[in-house]
C-alpha cells in the first residue's frame, strides 16, 4: 500500500515536471500567438491589447499557476485559432487515436505471441533463419515508409481500403475501424518484429535451463515442456516489453496519422506546434504524458506480480 | 552448441555491410561522380542508366552523388545522436544507479518526465530556437535518447554496486569516481554495447521521420531520411529515386543491427 | 522439390494479382471504379481536398490565412462581389449609385436575400457589418481596409426608408467601392468565430477540426443557387497521402496541386491550370548591406533566369513578373517589365564588381519549410547566384518563426514569399511598400515612390490613378526592389464529369457553379 501510494506520488510529480517544461517549451521559442490571430500586419497597439486579453503579458509563473488552477479542474482553457474551449476540441481527436493505439495494440498481441511460439516449437534452422531476415527488415524501414507502401500496395493497387476516406468513430465505428486496420498495423509492424525477437530470445535462454533438461528427462516432448513450464516465464520479460510498446505507440501514431491522413491527436499536436496554439499544445502533451505514465507505472505493478523476485525492491 | 558459430558470422557480415557504408559515406565526402547540388534541366528523373547509376531527382541531380553525401549526413546525425544520447545518459545513469538516494530519485524523475515528453515538441524547440540543420537534429535526438541509456546503465550499476569486487575496491580507498569508470563501468560493456548499436538504428529511423514530418534535415542539407521523404512525393514519376534511398537506409540498418544482434547473442551464450 | 515448386507458383500468381490491379488502378481513378464516387454523383455531392487546416477562427471580419478566405468567399459576400473578371457584380445591393463628386454613395439592398439563419437582411445588418469590419481591420492592421472604409465614418452611415444604406466621404477614392466586398453579416450574431452565417450560395453545416469542413447549398440564395448539394472540403496535410487520396478517386475537386503531384495522377482526373494570383519574388531587405545598394541588386536581378525556375519547379509552368503587380490585375499590369532585367550572367557580374564586390558576397535566403514551392524555388536561386559568385544559402524555418523573424521582426537578407491581395485593388500590392507603411518588410524607402503613393491617394479620378500606380510598378522594377521570378501556377485537379469551375483574379474558390455533367 506505502508502494502504490508511493508510486502515485512519483507519477504526479512526473506529470509536474512535463507540463512544466512544455510550459517552458513555449516561453523560449520564438513566435507569437497573436500573430496568427491578428495576422503578420498586426499593430502594436492591438498586438499588445490581445496579450493582455489572453494573459500572456503576465509573468511566467503567474501564468503557468493560472493554468495549473484550470488543468486540475479540468478546464484546459480556449484553443486560440479554432476559437473553441479546448476539452471540445480535444474529445473528437482522444477517441480517434485511442482505437488507432488500440487496434495497433490488439495486433501485436494477436500476431506476435502465436508467430513467436510457434517458432519456437520446432528447432528449423531454415525457417529460422528466414524469421530472422524478415525480422531484420521490417525493422529497418522508417514507419512511415512503411505506410506509404500500404497504401500502394493495399489501397491502390488491391483496392482492400480506399486511401483518405476516414470517418470518424463518432459518425460510423466500424468502418472506421476498418479504415483504421491498415494504420494500426504499419504502427504494430516493427513492434510486431520486435516482440518476436524478444519472445524467442527468451524462450531459447529458458530451454537451456536445468529444468527443461529434467523436464525432458521425464519424457515430455519439445512442445509439452515448452508448453508448460518455459512459456511462464519466458513470458515475464515479453509483458514487460509489450507494456514499453504500448507506450510508445501513441508516439509512433503522430507519423502515422499523418501518412493515412487520420486526424487523430497527433496531427492536431503538429498543427497547434505550427500555429503557437499553447493551450492545445498543452493539453495534448499532459495527455501523451499521462499515457505513458500510466501504462509504464501499469507494467511495473504486472511485473511485479509475475514476478515474485522483483517484488522486494 | 550449434549456434555457437552464428553471433561470430552476424557480427562479420554486420561489420562488412557497415563497413561499406562508412566507405561510401567517406567517399561521398571527398568525391562523388557528380556534385551533388547541380542541376540540369534537360535530365529531370532521368532513369538508372551507366551515366547516372542511381538516375536523377527532380532537378537532374545525380541521385547517386546525393545518396554518398546523404549516407555521411546520416552516420554523422545517428552517430552525434548516439554520442549524445549516450554520455548524458552514462553520466546520469552511473551516478543515479550507484549512489542511489535523492540524486537518484531526482534525476529518475527528470527522466521519466522526458521519456513522457513526446520527442516531436521536442525537437520543434530546438529547430524553432536554432533553426533547421543537422546539429540541431542531433542536438533534438540525443536529448530525447537520455531516458533509454540512463535506465540500461542505472540498472547495471545498482546491480554492480552491491558485488564484492567493488566493495573490495571501495576498502582499498579507491574514490567513488574511479570505481565507476575503471571498475563497474568497464563491467557494463556487454550490455551497452548492443544498446549503442541499437540506438544508432533508431536515430537512423527517427531522424528518418522527423525529415517527414517536416522537422528534421532540410534543402541546403541531404540525409537519407531527408531524401527519403522527399522522394516519396514522386513515387510515382521516378520510383528509382524512392527504391534507391530506401534500399541505402535498409542497408545501413541491417548493417548496424546484424551487429547489434550477434553482439547480443554472444552475451547470452 | 514439389513444395518448393508450389510455393513459386503461388507466388507468380500473387504478383499476377498485384501486377494485374496494379494496372487496373491507372485507368481506374476517379472514373467510378468504385462504388463511392458513384454514390457521390447520385447525391450530386463533391469532396473537395484542401491542402492546409482551416485552423483559424471563421470570423470573416477577423485576420485569416488564405486558405480560409478562399472557402469563405462561397458562404459571405459584400454589398459588391468579385466576379471572375475582376470586375464588381452587385450581390447584397441590387444597384449603388455614386454622386457625381464621388462622395455620397448609396447602395440600394435587394429585397430577397436572406441570412442563412433565415433572417431578411436589413439595412441595419449592413451599417452593423461595416462598422465591425472597420473595427477589426483597425486591429488586423490592414491599413488599406482601414484607410479606405474608415473614410465611411460611423456618423455618416445611415439607412434610407426605402431599404437603402448611404454614407459621404470626404474626398474621392475611386477604390473605394472595391473594398466594400467585405462580408456582410447578421447584426447580434455571436457565434461568427465558430459557425458562420452569411448570404453567400452555400451554407456553412460543419467543422471538424483538422478533418473536414461541410458546407450545403443555400436554398434560399437570392441568385442562382449552387448547382451542387453538399460540399465536403476534407483536409489532407501530407502532400503523398493526398496524391493517394486522389489516386485512389477519395477526392472530386482539388486546388493548388504542384507540377509534380499533378504528373502522378494519371488520367482520371482533368488538370486545369490558373495562377495563385500573387507574385513570387526573392525579396531583399533594403536596410541591410549590400542590399542597400541599387547596383547590387540590379546585378542579382541580371542572375536569375525565371524560365529555368519555372522549368525547374513546375515543369514550366507559371507565368513571369517583373514587378509586384501580378498578370491577372490587368488594369495595372505591365507585360514590358517583365524583361526589363533578361538573364545575363555576364552582365551581372560586371555590375557586381562595379558595385564593389567582384567576389561576391555571402547571402541568406530565409523561406518557410514547409511551403514546398518556395523551397524549391530556393534550391534553384541559390544555384544560379552562385554563377556570379554569391555564396547563397537557403535557411529553412517554419512559418511561425518567419512571421516572427523575418516579417514583422524585419531581421533577414533576403526570403522567398508570395506577396498576395485581397482585393482587385493596385493598392492592396503597392501600399505595402511606402517607406513608412507597417506592412512594409522589405525596408523599401524611396521618396518619389512616397510622393507617387501620395498623389494616387489623393487622386479623384480612376485613370490618373491608374496611372500613377503604374508609375509606382515601374518604380519598383527600375530600382531592382526585389528579384522578382512569378505568378505560381495553380494547378487544380476536377474528375472528369464535374465542369464548372470559375477562375478568378484573387485568391478565392468559388463552387458555385460547379456541376456534374
Amino acid at each position: 500500500m506505502r508502494y502504490a501510494a508511493k508510486k502515485l506520488a512519483m507519477m504526479l510529480l512526473t506529470m509536474v515536471i512535463v507540463s512544466f517544461l512544455a510550459f517552458l517549451a513555449f516561453q523560449i521559442i520564438p513566435g507569437d500567438p497573436t500573430a496568427r490571430l491578428l495576422g503578420a500586419d498586426a499593430t502594436t497597439e492591438s498586438v499588445a491589447a490581445l496579450r493582455a486579453e489572453l494573459g500572456l503579458d503576465r509573468p511566467f509563473f503567474a501564468r503557468y499557476g493560472a493554468w495549473m488552477q484550470g488543468a486540475l479542474r479540468g478546464d484546459f482553457g480556449r484553443s486560440y485559432s479554432y476559437a473553441m474551449p479546448v476539452s471540445e476540441l480535444l474529445a473528437g481527436k482522444i477517441g480517434i487515436t485511442a482505437l488507432l493505439t488500440a487496434v495497433s495494440f490488439l495486433l501485436i498481441v494477436l500476431v506476435s505471441l502465436p508467430t513467436g511460439v510457434l517458432l519456437c516449437a520446432r528447432e528449423r534452422p531454415g525457417l529460422d533463419r528466414a524469421a530472422n531476415a524478415v525480422n531484420q527488415i521490417i525493422m529497418a524501414v522508417p514507419p512511415f515508409f512503411t505506410g506509404i507502401l500500404m497504401t500502394l500496395v493495399f489501397g491502390l493497387m488491391l483496392r482492400w481500403f480506399v486511401p483518405g476516406s476516414f470517418v470518424s468513430p463518432s459518425e460510423d465505428f466500424w468502418r472506421s475501424t476498418a479504415y483504421l486496420f491498415f494504420p494500426a498495423l504499419a504502427i504494430a509492424l516493427p513492434r510486431i518484429a520486435m516482440t518476436v525477437k524478444m519472445l524467442r530470445a527468451s524462450v531459447r535462454g529458458e530451454l537451456d535451463k536445468d529444468y527443461v533438461r529434467t523436464a525432458y528427462s521425464r519424457g515430455n516432448s519439445r512442445w509439452q515442456a515448452l508448453y508448460r513450464h518455459v512459456l511462464r516465464n519466458a513470458v515475464v520479460p515479453t509483458v514487460a516489453f509489450l507494456a514499453m510498446a504500448a507506450a510508445d505507440l501513441v508516439a509512433g501514431s503522430v507519423v502515422i496519422e499523418q501518412v493515412f491522413s487520420v486526424p487523430g491527436l497527433g496531427r492536431l499536436l503538429l498543427t497547434s506546434i505550427a500555429n503557437r496554439d499553447y493551450p492545445v499544445v498543452q493539453a495534448i502533451v499532459v495527455i501523451l504524458a499521462l499515457w505513458v505514465v500510466l501504462v509504464n507505472g501499469g507494467a511495473d505493478l504486472l511485473n511485479q506480480r509475475l514476478d515474485p523476485r522483483l517484488r522486494l525492491s | 552448441m550449434l549456434k555457437s558459430k552464428r553471433p561470430r558470422r552476424m557480427i562479420r557480415g554486420g561489420m562488412a555491410l557497415s563497413g561499406c557504408m562508412a566507405a561510401l559515406a567517406l567517399l561521398g565526402t571527398v568525391w562523388t561522380p557528380y556534385s551533388p547540388t547541380a542541376m540540369s534541366g534537360a535530365e529531370k528523373f532521368a532513369p538508372p542508366s551507366w551515366v547516372h547509376w542511381f538516375g536523377t531527382d527532380q532537378f537532374g541531380r545525380d541521385i547517386f552523388s546525393r545518396v554518398a553525401c546523404g549516407v555521411g549526413t546520416t552516420f554523422f546525425i545517428a552517430l552525434g545522436t548516439v554520442l549524445i544520447g549516450a554520455v548524458l545518459g552514462i553520466l546520469i545513469g552511473a551516478v543515479t544507479g550507484y549512489f542511489g538516494g535523492w540524486i537518484d530519485e531526482a534525476l529518475m524523475r527528470l527522466n521519466d518526465a522526458l521519456t513522457a515528453f513526446p520527442s516531436i515538441l521536442l525537437a520543434l524547440v530546438f529547430i524553432a530556437l536554432l533553426g533547421f540543420g543537422k546539429y540541431n537534429v542531433i542536438l533534438a535526438l540525443g536529448v530525447a535518447f537520455i531516458p533509454s541509456y540512463a535506465r540500461v546503465v542505472r540498472t547495471e550499476f545498482a546491480r554492480h554496486r552491491e558485488m564484492t569486487y567493488v566493495r573490495s575496491a571501495r576498502l582499498m580507498g579507491a574514490s567513488h569516481g574511479r570505481i565507476m569508470l575503471r571498475h563497474i563501468l568497464p563491467n557494463t560493456t556487454q550490455v551497452l554495447l548492443p544498446a549503442l548499436v541499437i540506438g544508432f538504428n533508431n536515430a537512423v529511423l527517427a531522424e528518418a521521420g522527423m525529415s517527414y514530418l517536416g522537422i528534421g534535415v532540410k534543402a541546403p542539407d541531404v540525409s537519407l531520411g531527408y531524401m527519403l521523404s522527399e522522394s516519396q512525393g514522386y513515387m510515382m514519376t521516378a520510383p528509382w529515386y524512392v527504391l534507391c534511398t530506401g534500399a541505402v537506409i535498409v542497408l545501413l540498418i541491417l548493417g548496424a543491427s546484424l551487429v547489434g544482434e550477434g553482439l547480443q547473442e554472444r552475451r547470452g551464450q | 522439390m514439389k513444395r518448393k515448386f508450389a510455393l513459386f507458383l503461388a507466388l507468380c500468381m500473387v504478383c499476377a494479382v498485384l501486377g494485374g490491379c496494379g494496372g487496373g488502378s491507372e485507368r481506374g481513378g476517379a472514373e467510378g471504379s468504385n462504388g463511392l464516387d458513384d454514390e457521390r454523383k447520385a447525391n450530386n455531392e463533391i469532396v473537395v481536398a484542401i491542402p492546409q487546416d482551416l485552423a483559424d477562427s471563421l470570423d470573416p471580419h477577423g485576420s485569416m490565412s488564405a486558405g480560409t478566405r478562399e472557402i469563405l468567399f462561397n458562404i459571405y459576400e459584400g454589398l459588391v462581389k468579385t466576379g471572375p473578371d475582376g470586375e464588381l457584380i452587385p450581390a447584397v445591393a441590387e444597384s449603388y449609385r455614386i454622386s457625381e463628386d464621388g462622395l455620397t454613395y448609396t447602395f440600394k439592398l435587394r429585397d430577397n436575400v436572406k441570412f442563412h439563419n433565415g433572417a431578411k437582411v436589413s439595412a441595419e445588418d449592413v451599417i452593423y457589418s461595416l462598422q465591425r469590419c472597420i473595427k477589426s481591420a483597425g486591429n488586423t492592421g490592414d491599413s488599406a481596409l482601414v484607410s479606405a472604409l474608415s473614410a465611411i465614418g460611423r456618423d455618416t452611415l445611415t439607412a434610407g426608408d426605402d431599404n437603402t444604406v448611404s454614407f459621404r466621404i470626404d474626398r474621392p477614392d475611386p477604390e473605394l467601392i472595391y473594398f466594400l466586398t467585405v462580408a456582410i453579416v447578421p447584426a447580434d450574431y455571436d457565434q461568427l468565430d465558430t459557425a458562420p452565417c452569411g448570404t453567400g450560395p452555400f451554407r456553412f453545416v460543419s467543422r471538424s477540426p483538422q478533418e473536414n469542413v461541410v458546407l450545403e447549398k443555400f436554398d434560399d440564395y437570392w441568385g442562382e443557387a449552387a448547382a451542387i448539394d453538399k460540399v465536403t472540403l476534407r483536409i489532407y496535410t501530407d502532400p503523398t497521402a493526398l496524391v493517394l487520396a486522389l489516386k485512389a478517386g477519395s477526392v472530386d475537386l482539388c486546388p493548388h496541386l504542384t507540377a509534380a503531384q499533378t504528373a502522378q495522377l494519371g488520367t482520371a482526373y482533368t488538370i486545369l491550370e490558373d495562377t495563385m494570383n500573387l507574385v513570387q519574388a526573392v525579396y531583399l531587405n533594403h536596410a541591410v548591406a549590400p542590399l542597400d545598394n541599387e547596383t547590387v541588386r540590379r546585378a542579382m536581378c541580371y542572375a536569375i533566369n525565371r524560365q529555368e525556375i519555372m522549368d525547374m519547379v513546375a515543369d514550366g509552368h507559371g507565368v513571369a513578373v517583373g514587378s509586384s503587380i501580378y498578370p491577372k490585375l490587368t488594369r495595372y499590369f505591365l507585360p514590358e517589365l517583365v524583361d526589363r532585367y533578361p538573364y545575363d550572367v555576364e552582365k551581372a557580374r560586371e555590375l557586381l564588381a562595379q558595385a564593389g564586390y567582384p567576389d561576391g558576397f555571402d547571402l541568406t535566403i530565409a523561406v518557410v519549410s514547409s511551403y514546398q514551392p518556395h523551397m524549391d524555388t530556393a534550391e534553384v536561386v541559390v544555384e544560379q547566384l552562385r554563377a556570379i559568385g554569391i555564396n547563397a544559402s537557403v535557411q529553412p524555418m517554419d512559418s511561425a518563426t518567419w512571421i516572427n523573424d523575418v516579417y514583422v521582426g524585419r531581421n533577414f537578407q533576403a526570403t522567398i514569399t508570395g506577396v498576395d491581395a485581397k482585393n482587385v485593388t493596385a493598392r492592396a500590392m503597392l501600399e505595402r511598400f511606402v517607406s513608412d507603411n507597417g506592412k512594409n518588410f522589405i525596408n523599401y524607402s524611396n521618396a518619389e515612390y512616397d510622393a507617387l503613393y501620395a498623389q494616387a491617394m489623393a487622386s479623384a479620378s480612376e485613370a490618373e490613378q491608374t496611372a500613377l500606380y503604374r508609375q509606382m510598378e515601374t518604380l519598383l522594377c527600375d530600382t531592382a526592389a526585389n528579384l522578382y521570378i512569378q505568378d505560381l501556377a495553380d494547378l487544380v485537379a476536377i474528375r472528369g464529369d464535374l465542369t464548372g469551375l470559375r477562375f478568378y483574379p484573387v485568391y478565392v474558390l468559388d463552387l458555385q457553379t460547379v456541376h456534374y455533367e
